[in-house]
């Protein structure tokens, strides 16, 4: 029987959450106006445009001048990377050096790659088990013609939060750009913006109970990139469109919320992700992946030999525990996902890949049922493979 | 949803999982490295495949493929398994996504895989349509993923 659904899928996206729903509503029918309007009903909107701006400037320890908002995460990589590759092309620099790493989500991955076919040139950094960027590396990676370094703050799959500040005090005492994706980070670890030394820093509402389709690209002063999206000349010119009013006032009421409770609220999560680490891991041939220390409060990761993510998705899935896996058959690819790969995982194993990320909706009784109903499934998947020997408990593949 | 009904009704109650312990032909495909492999028993008796189990390290699709598989040769003669192709465990299956068809091809190769064997065990010449494309690879198996 299908119970009420579990959702331990917050890394990959989240509620709205009340608070932002109930400060975005009146933008729907009500103060609807365009900010770019000369009477006051738009005004009204640019300025409560400008008072989300500023939350969620405060939130960072940035300027409000310093926040633009897109339309999501995704924009915002691509906006920091594409934009710094350009304006090193406009100073007569075409073909720069880019330093980022082998675990970075696609919107910078993508984009690096995107990149390289247009004559710029990157190093993609190894990553140790555990997920960690060597800072020591990225300083032995730079070159006379590097024009960016871009290091996610917190990894999407399996929660490893990188040394952003250590990284960002080597890339100013070498006057390099520094971007962190920080996408997994905002609203779960403390962020600053000035303590990290960043020059540019992506977010996505949809990640901290704000709403989908609206981001920020954080760029300090004096850096002007230039636009992604050309246009009408909103957010300074920098960032065209008609400005997601109703978006950015979730995404900052959002923000301000995941800020205020988040000391609270993580350690609430990180009890509660430290059973299910504690708990699985105890299972035969499975394992945490990522650091057991620098991790977000909410992600617990994991790989099971034996067993197939996807399977082991479905059939969570249909005992109402919605998770997600960095399997292949997961996904339209046929390789199972880069971060596993990149901390050092054989293509076999990583193939049983699961991420339970908790939120605030998560409960005790939701830890206890996926302590029960996970080593089931995981437990009927082995009798049922030819590469588990059931006598032994273990598998039969030497990887 | 991402499978048919049918698709799911197979995944969520396989048929005839397990291993034969006597079977007269076994044969395994695939690679650990794709993520997907399946094993198939076979008990004949006379031209007729009397009973067939299967154990499948996979995805939704690749179990799903494996029983329908198992459950469309059960009964059946040498011949007709010999004939069953990728598409009609598919079509069987009301279709797989397309980039899950692989999982279909190593379903008819399971099969051509158990009856090989069972030629082999015979001491009988394996016919040349049960012979597998890659099948002196050094991995072993057969797949379709490139890997």
């Amino acid at each position: 029987m299908k119970h009420t659904m579990i959702y331990a899928d917050h890394a990959s996206t989240t509620a709205l959450s009340p608070a932002a729903l109930e400060a975005m509503l009146p933008y729907f029918t009500q103060g609807y106006g365009n900010p770019s309007s000369l009477y006051a009903f738009g005004q009204q909107a640019k300025s409560d445009l400008e008072e989300a701006r500023g939350a969620v400037a405060r939130c960072l320890n940035a300027k409000p001048e310093e926040i633009y908002f897109t339309s999501g995460g995704t924009e915002a990589d691509n906006w920091a990377l594409r934009g710094v590759a350009e304006l090193a092309a406009l100073r007569g620099r075409e073909g720069g050096h880019i330093i980022t790493t082998a675990i970075e989500h696609h919107a910078v991955l993508h984009t690096a790659q995107y990149l390289e076919k247009r004559g710029y040139q990157v190093t993609y950094l190894p990553v140790d088990g555990e997920g960690l960027v060597d800072p020591a590396a990225v300083e032995a990676a730079i070159r006379p013609d590097t024009i960016l370094i871009s290091v996610m703050a917190a990894n999407n799959e399996i929660g490893t939060i990188q040394p952003i500040a250590r990284i960002g005090a080597i890339a100013k005492a070498h006057k390099i750009l520094f971007h962190t994706d920080a996408v997994q980070a905002v609203g779960h670890i403390p962020v600053d913006v000035e303590a990290w030394n960043v020059d540019l820093l992506s977010l996505s509402g949809h990640k901290f109970g704000g709403p989908k389709g609206v981001g920020v690209l954080y760029m300090k002063k004096p850096l002007r990139l230039p636009p992604l999206i050309h246009g009408g000349g909103q957010e300074k010119g920098r960032r065209s469109g008609t400005e997601n009013v109703p978006g950015a006032v979730g995404l900052s009421a959002a923000l301000t919320q995941a800020v205020d409770n988040l000391p609270a609220e993580s350690a609430r999560l990180v009890a509660l992700r430290d059973q299910l680490l504690d708990g699985l891991s105890r299972l035969p041939y499975t394992r945490v992946t990522g650091s057991r220390t620098d991790r977000l409060p909410g992600t617990a990761s994991f790989v099971f030999e034996g067993v197939e993510g996807e399977a082991l998705l479905l059939h969570l899935d249909a005992r109402g525990i919605c998770a997600s896996s960095g399997s292949a058959c997961s996904s339209a690819s046929l390789d199972p996902s880069h971060v596993l790969l990149a901390i050092g995982l054989p293509h076999a194993i990583a193939h049983g890949s699961l991420r339970l990320s908790l939120g605030p909706d998560n409960t005790q009784a939701d830890v206890d049922a996926m302590l029960k109903e996970i080593p089931a499934v995981v437990h009927y998947l082995r009798e049922m493979s030819p590469v588990w020997d059931r006598e032994a408990q273990k598998p039969t593949w030497i990887v | 949803m991402l499978y048919s009904e049918k698709v799911m009704d197979h995944f969520e109650h396989p048929r005839n999982v397990g291993e034969l312990a006597d079977a007269d032909g076994v044969g395994q495909v695939g690679n650990p490295k794709c993520g997907d492999i399946m094993k198939m028993y076979l008990k004949i008796d006379g031209d007729v495949i009397t009973d067939v189990k299967f154990k499948t390290f996979g995805c939704g699709s690749a179990i799903a493929t494996s029983s329908m598989a198992t459950e469309l040769i059960k009964g059946r003669t040498i011949g007709e398994a010999m004939g069953l192709t990728n598409a009609a465990v598919a079509e069987a299956l009301d279709g797989l996504p397309g980039y899950k068809m692989h999982c279909s091809v190593l379903a008819e190769e399971a099969i051509k895989a158990a009856l090989a064997d069972y030629y082999k065990r015979q001491g009988k010449p394996v016919p040349d349509s049960l012979k597998l494309p890659c099948e002196d690879e050094e991995h072993g198996g057969c797949c379709a993923c490139g890997h």
